[in-house]
């Protein structure tokens, strides 16, 4: 077969801080990796990620390659890209995981095409034949109602994206040592051809970052006026969850559309899943079904909804809600 | 200006239902739309030649022959030409080859239409495939910059500033022309057709283009041409119902919900 | 076999309209009674408003059956939202097709079909429902204007009409031979309107009172020849019909869609409600009665285009399409049980958006006449 060897991972870094997914694959990618006697290869891009390189060692990595540049200081595809295609000349991986994170999305296809290779998105699903060292990607489709497994047989790297939170992270063992490669990639001037004008964070309520959230409550129609988010957020507090919304509730404008779960919004994969005066459209579950426990609350006791809830009360969101999170405030104390 | 909308016929997710009986999904059944994304880029697009006349905007799909309603569609809501890539060649095109395809595709309707496309709208990713690589890839194949997720887009002195989402809250870049943007939902719906301009794009002509017009190596398209295999598909196991509480009042249900969270170690 | 394929095409522009736009705000519009401007606006954007009005008005010049796609596309999610656009079709804009100058229709007629101006037809009185000869608002000559008294009543967007086609006595004496039309501009001094009456159902358009207190109208607005307003009433009626007719078909697909759709969820006695062979039986009757009042329909709507006399057609549809919404609405609220009664289920709706349609526009009675004085003679 192709001389291509040893499995890595993308170690996303924003900020100095690994994404959770990255430690997630490496757990994942290290299963993979010895199940063909291959080695578990964490890559790291950035900018002072001496800290990341240390945490990419403790989650398992058997090697770190690390570009540290100020040329990498904020993520660019063009950069990015160029890093990776470098990094994979001179190394020839056998597959790249990267998280189905925004810059991952971002990247993941750039560099499969630019090496000519195959790419699988937004995996759910990762197994791999010990003989031949194919990996076995599973990803949903047409709105998570059917799941298509797939191969890359003969072009390498294979590489796919793989959803936050479908894997979990094992122990971090902060004992471990690992051989740290840094490798010195000066970005040609003029390759970057992508300016950032300005950032917007979202304020007042911090950052949304449903994808990587292992609880989300979420609001819609059901909640009747925009003030009534408030009991949302208290759920969401007191769970230490971020707060989701869905369409219907976006399109009213009674909350920004950052926090949109479903088809035209974010795809996500909680532990815990609350949705409250949702009522299931389809669009919606296409990006929240594959939570690992869903919660419903809801007026109508026949809402789609309850259709994939583990958990449903039928109620008065007013009334249902400021219980629930006294319920559980103390359950906690 | 001219602008590609690249665009892609999907069933109609709404209409897609599991037959419970077989236990398959019968997409041939569903009936076809416009990739929902894809009709926010056309949106946008469309949005650039309201403010500004001398903007021309082309809609381009690779697909089978049922495809060209989908660029009627187009065509009904403010394209003003709209081409379909179709050949059996193109079958079973992964998104690579698909990408590779549509590159070639937009340099041959460069070279007739005596123009450069000066920016490629996508829909982020459609709702068949959901993996939002086509755009990327095509940019890749032009050796485009790309700009993905974009919400809000603006054209000024042969750049292009787009408010783009990202993990945690979004961003403005800008970049050179050409460029391909990937269009997320933005903040305005699209546009309906007018009955007048529906009947026309009902009349209007798509021109169709084959492998043969596009200077592409055969040997990088169809299922041969794409490094990655669908190897099966199946509908995923439904849910068990879960437990539904229907009580007198919200706290007696809330307390009852704690319990059974509790007991289940969820909280 | 009635259509082409540029109305299956417009068709499904109004579908999909219905479908996104109308379908989750149909209940907000009875609620809220009030239709949102963004929902005049799309239509304005679209054409409907202007659908059936020629060209050279400003309107799209389609014929009747793609006023009838559209119109029973649009009533299968909001009969409301079906009023302003028909109103626009019909009643605002007929009168001065029939009757008007062409200085007429050029000053009115383009503001109605791009929805930006809307134009009421006051013919009712408290006093003259289905005996429109009998009203009592009157037009007295007064050098170059006629001066105007009365008061018309359920008037369709009265309260935010721009002006109004005003049906009155030039010579009382002749009855409706002495009836004569004129145009009025509702903000002339004289001129009010009542209170916004509060309807059972097709709420979303205001309808009032209009009343005239010495309003001084130009001659100039005169529609049509003095004394012969009455026969353009009647015949605005007649043009009418086939639009109640198919809100009549629409409404009552709304409702079996409601009715297919509940009992298909809903399980008694340890199985859905679809699986009881009663209520199949009702589906098929009401599917059979739907089928047949949308041929009645269709084929009032064809007639009407090829250039045939459809007074009769118009009223055979009028009648049994409407008759039957009531019927089709009836049956269906009660497979929901209980829960047509309450106002979350749409049904509970429908039921009261219905019951209008055999009295408005030529109640079912009237319709009795013109169909039994055509089939009897004189």
């Amino acid at each position: 077969m192709s001389e291509n060897k040893n499995l890595w991972v993308f170690f996303e870094v924003v900020g100095g801080s690994p994404k959770i997914v990255s430690m997630e694959l490496l757990g994942k990618g290290k299963e993979l990796a010895n199940a063909v006697g291959e080695e578990l290869v964490a890559v790291v891009i950035g900018n002072g990620v001496d800290a990341a390189v240390k945490i990419a060692v403790s989650y398992g990595a058997d090697k770190v390659i690390v570009v540290d540049g100020a040329d990498y200081a904020n993520y660019s595809t063009d950069a990015y890209t160029y890093a990776l295609e470098q990094l994979v000349g001179k190394y020839k991986p056998s597959a790249i995981l990267l998280g189905a994170t925004g810059i991952g999305r971002d990247l993941a296809p750039r560099i499969a095409a630019r090496l000519n290779t195959g790419l699988t998105a937004d995996c759910t699903g990762l197994g791999i034949d010990t003989d031949t060292g194919v990996i076995q990607w599973s990803r949903t489709a047409y709105s998570g109602k059917l799941i298509a497994e797939i191969e890359c047989p003969e072009a390498r790297p294979q590489i796919g994206t793989v959803r936050p939170s479908v894997f979990k992270r094992v122990p971090p063992d902060l004992e471990r040592s690992a051989e740290i490669i840094a490798e010195d990639i000066p970005v040609p001037t003029g390759l970057i051809r992508i300016a950032l004008v300005e950032k917007i964070e979202e304020a007042a309520e911090g950052a949304v970052n449903l994808e990587e959230a292992e609880i989300i409550v979420s609001g819609g129609r059901g909640l009747g006026k925009p003030e009534n988010f408030s009991l949302v957020k208290d759920l969401a507090d007191v769970l230490n969850g971020v707060v989701g919304a869905s369409r219907a509730a976006v399109d009213a404008g009674w909350i920004d559309h950052s926090h949109q779960v479903g088809q035209t919004g974010k795809t996500v994969g909680p532990k815990l899943y609350v949705a409250c005066g949702i009522s299931g459209a389809i669009q919606h579950l296409a990006g929240m079904s594959g939570s690992d426990v869903i919660i419903a609350v809801n007026r109508d006791p026949d809402a789609p909804i309850f259709d994939i809830a583990d958990y449903g009360i039928v109620g008065d969101i007013k009334e249902v809600l400021p219980a629930l999170t006294s319920a559980i405030k103390k359950l906690r104390s | 200006m001219n602008i590609l909308v690249c665009i892609k016929q999907v069933p109609d997710i709404n209409e897609l239902k599991v037959d419970a009986a077989t236990n398959t999904l019968p997409i041939d059944k569903a009936p076809n739309v416009v990739n929902t994304l894809d009709t926010y880029a056309l949106e946008t697009a469309v949005r650039l030649k309201d403010a500004d006349p001398e903007v021309k905007i082309f809609a381009l799909t690779m697909g089978p022959e049922q495809a060209k309603e989908a660029l009627k569609s187009c065509l009904s809501v403010g394209a003003d030409k709209a081409y379909r890539l179709g050949d059996v060649l193109l079958e079973d095109s992964d998104t690579l080859a698909t990408s590779y395809a549509l590159s070639g595709a937009a340099k041959v309707l460069e070279a007739r239409e005596g123009l450069t496309f000066d920016l490629i709208l996508c829909g982020k990713q459609t709702t068949d495939g959901d993996s939002a690589q086509v755009g990327v890839q095509l940019a890749e194949h032009l050796s485009y910059p790309q700009i993905t997720s974009a919400v809000e887009i603006s054209v000024d002195a042969g750049k292009v500033r787009a408010r783009r989402e990202t993990g945690d809250g979004y961003e403005v870049v800008e970049t050179a022309l050409p460029a391909v943007v990937t269009i997320s939902k933005t903040e305005y719906e699209p546009r309906y057709a007018s009955v007048k301009s529906k009947m026309a794009a009902n009349r209007a002509e798509i021109p169709v283009l084959t492998v043969a017009d596009l200077e592409i190596d055969t040997a990088l398209i169809g299922l041969n041409g794409s490094p990655t295999k669908l190897k099966n598909t199946y509908v995923p196991q439904r849910k068990k119902g879960g437990i539904k509480l229907e009580e007198e009042n919200g706290e007696i249900a809330a307390d009852k919900l704690a319990a059974l969270l509790s007991d289940a170690g969820i909280v | 076999m009635f259509f082409n394929e540029d109305h299956e095409y417009i068709r499904s522009l109004a579908k999909e309209f219905a479908e996104k736009d109308l379908a989750p705000i149909a209940n907000d519009i009875d609620k809220n009674d009030e239709v949102p401007q963004r929902i005049y606006d799309l239509m304005a954007e679209m054409g409907f408003f202007g659908l059936k009005i020629p060209e050279q008005y400003g309107g799209q010049g389609l014929d009747t059956r793609s006023y009838v796609c559209v119109m029973e596309e649009i009533c299968k999610k909001s009969i409301a939202a079906s009023l302003i656009m028909s109103s626009a079709n019909s009643l605002s804009t007929a009168p001065m097709l029939l009757a008007g100058t062409e200085e007429q229709k050029q000053k009115y007629i383009p503001g109605i079909a791009s929805g930006e101006d809307f134009m009421a037809f006051g013919l009712t009185e408290p006093g003259a429902g289905s005996d429109a000869g009998a009203m009592t608002t009157k037009a007295v000559e007064d050098g170059d204007s006629y001066i105007l008294n009365g008061r018309k009543c359920f008037i369709t967007g009265a309260p935010f009409a721009k002006n109004a086609v005003i049906f009155a006595k030039t010579n009382p004496e002749k009855g409706s031979k002495g009836i004569t039309s004129l145009i009025v501009d509702m903000s002339l001094p004289g001129i009010s309107v009542g209170k916004h009456e509060d309807k059972m159902g097709l709420r979303g358009v205001a309808t009032s009172d209009i009343v005239l207190e010495d309003v001084r109208v130009p001659k100039s607005e005169i529609l049509g020849e003095i004394d012969r307003g009455f026969i353009t009433a009647m015949k605005t009626l007649s043009i009418g019909r086939i639009g109640v007719a198919t809100q009549g078909i629409g409404i009552s697909q709304g409702a079996m869609d409601e009715a297919v759709k509940y009992i298909k969820e809903r399980k008694q006695f340890g199985k859905r409600l679809a699986d009881f062979q009663s209520l199949q039986f009702k589906i098929a009757d009401m599917e059979t009665k739907l089928n047949a009042a949308r041929l009645l329909v269709y084929n009032a709507a064809y007639n009407m285009d090829e250039g045939n006399d459809v007074t009769k057609a118009a009223s055979m549809a009028k009648l049994f399409a409407t008759e039957t919404a009531l019927e089709i609405v009836s049956d269906a609220l009660q497979m929901h049980g209980g829960y047509g009664y309450i106002k979350e289920y749409s049904i509970e709706r429908l039921y009261r958006d219905a019951r209008v349609l055999t009295i408005f526009e030529g109640t079912s009675q009237i319709q009795q006449m013109v169909i039994s004085g055509i089939v009897i003679g004189k």
